[in-house]
């Protein structure tokens, strides 16, 4: 499958004074077209720090990240990457510019330079595509924390982004926003096809994803399907995370000496399970 | 409930009034200002008042909301009237050992302060009927040509939308401060005025950090989004200019017209 983000190399430190504690330590990562990817790591892991890369807001000390075919490095094409990368943060009260939602999710395209009547087209659009179209007339603060999230994630999708970069996005939101939230992000990757890049630490979030990297200390230490990167119970706790809690059973009925599977990480996958291992030991459903 | 606090005061609404252009009402109620001040008579300030009250009638404003924006300035009138009362000279009404009162300083009195809240009337009418958005849309093409002589005018506007939007943000969060600083002991109601303002910096210095630190991420964020300053950019509302803001232009020069006629058939009050 074709890439739409490319880094090879990528080394990033923040200290001037040591130039060589790097955050991100030697990255080599692949964003294929059209994927759902997350990014995991423990805090100060330097996934927040990486994520910054895809859209020219940092640049590599060494190394090269191509968006589309265009270097971050490259001036001139600043404003097509970051058109093409869009980005949301952490705390959705911080990424609100304007006082009535419909304006704000106009914001990029009015920096854009878009035809007033495009504008409208494209803000309804967006409004529609997550779930907010009735809310925007609202005042930012009349919402809840999920909305608020939404309608930053509406103000990104106005610009027709290829890909959009998702840094905690969940982090500050109740279950129910975070819910929102990530029901918006999987209806926007099926549907319209963007790349999404979810930068978390919540397992259950990476477990809906097509792909999960893990990072610790600056490097990518493991890549894979969902429940191939689950399965290494071991290696995710010496790093700081948790795993999804339905693999964590498997993998304590495992240490106890039943034969289970340990890639399992939906609930429906372990209540088969479950029943399986009753089943072998007798005890029907009754 | 602190959260419920209405910004600029503004009544959502569809009447004629609302729907005329920021920039009209801007200029308008500039001119309603110069009209009050060229009125030099009752009947003209008489006039200016029937017409403040006709626009309140029109926009469909309750009439208790005159009352309530001119709570501020009693003070000011009842000091403008004394003292033009006692302070003018003329033909003497009444006197009452040294305070005496003239026929002119009354009438300056009652013009004065009628002045006064005509002006302050007419000009929360401009805040009640405009949202702060398209007053500060307005403010901003208003003073577009301003550019020219290099006035950051697109970056005013923006730090007066950025300022609004984060005033609700900004007070729930000092809320918030407040209800932490209380759950430790911190004692914001009692003593004198000197200890009650020293009680404000743990909640000040705790506010000021995050507002930095929102500051940043907001930055980060607008940069995320394409911002680069007034060059190039568009707006998705535009402007536009009706014949209803035809129509009130029309209705103010014909009330500019009135006041001068009424200024030559009645004489001045001064």
């Amino acid at each position: 499958m074709e890439s739409i983000i490319t880094g090879s190399g990528i080394y990033f430190s923040y200290d001037e004074e040591e130039p060589f504690r790097y955050v991100v330590d030697g990255v080599d990562i692949l964003v294929r077209r059209g994927e759902f990817l997350a990014v995991l790591g423990h805090n100060g892991s330097g996934k927040s720090t990486l994520a910054k890369h895809f859209n020219a807001v940092l640049l590599p000390r060494m190394g090269r990240v191509l968006v589309d075919g265009m270097d971050t490095a490259d001036e001139d094409h600043l404003y097509d990457i970051r058109q093409t990368v869009g980005m949301v943060f952490q705390n959705p009260d911080n990424q609100i510019v304007a006082t009535v939602v419909e304006e704000d999710v106009a914001f990029a395209l009015e920096n854009m330079g878009v035809e007033p009547s495009e504008i409208r087209r494209r803000v309804d659009e967006a409004l529609k595509s997550v779930g907010m179209y009735e809310y925007r007339e609202h005042a930012p603060h009349q919402l809840s924390g999920g909305q608020k999230q939404r309608i930053a994630i509406a103000g990104v999708i106005a610009m027709r982004p290829k890909c959009i970069v998702l840094d905690e996005p969940t982090a500050m939101l109740d279950p129910k926003g975070r819910r929102e939230v990530m029901t918006t992000l999987r209806q926007l990757n099926k549907e319209y096809g963007i790349t999404v890049i979810l930068i978390t630490h919540y397992m259950d979030e990476a477990a809906q994803c097509d792909r999960v990297l893990v990072m610790d200390k600056g490097n990518l230490i493991l890549e894979g399907l969902p429940n191939q990167v689950f399965s290494k119970v071991e290696l995710l706790k010496s790093v700081g995370l948790d795993v999804p809690q339905v693999t964590e059973l498997m993998y304590e009925l495992r240490q106890a000496g039943y034969d289970v599977r340990k890639d399992v990480i939906t609930e429906e996958e372990c209540v088969e399970e479950l029943m399986k291992l009753l089943a072998e030991k007798g005890v029907s459903r009754a | 409930m602190i959260k419920d606090i209405t910004i600029g005061q503004y009544f959502p609404g569809k009447s004629p009034v609302h729907r005329l252009d920021p920039r009209t009402k801007i200029i308008l109620s500039l001119v309603y200002i110069v009209v009050l001040f060229v009125a030099n008579n009752i009947p003209g300030l008489i006039a200016g008042a029937v017409f403040v009250l006709l626009s309140y009638l029109i926009s469909r404003i309750p009439l208790k909301m005159i009352f309530k924006s001119l709570k501020p300035i009693v003070p000011i009138v009842i000091f403008t009237a004394v003292l033009n009362m006692f302070f003018v000279d003329g033909q003497e009404l009444f006197r009452w050992a040294f305070i005496r009162v003239t026929r002119e300083g009354l009438l300056t009195a009652v013009l004065m302060s009628g002045r006064i809240i005509c002006l302050i009337a007419g000009t929360t009418l401009l805040t009640y009927t405009t949202s702060p958005i398209a007053l500060t849309d307005g403010i901003e093409r208003l003073l577009s040509p301003l550019k020219r002589v290099k006035m950051p005018v697109h970056e005013l506007a923006m730090m007066m939308t950025i300022a609004l939007r984060f005033i609700p943000t900004l007070i729930e969060e000092t809320d918030k401060i407040m209800s932490a600083q209380k759950a430790r002991g911190a004692d914001l109601e009692s003593g004198g005025l000197t200890q009650r303002a020293k009680a404000l910096i743990p909640i000040l210095i705790p506010l000021f950090v995050s507002s930095f630190r929102r500051a940043d991420d907001l930055a980060l964020a607008m940069e995320c989004r394409c911002y680069r300053g007034g060059e190039g950019r568009t707006r998705m509302k535009q402007l536009r200019l009706s014949s209803l803001d035809a129509a009130a232009a029309v209705v103010m020069a014909a009330m500019f017209g009135l006041i001068l006629a009424l200024n030559t058939l009645f004489p001045p009050v001064l």
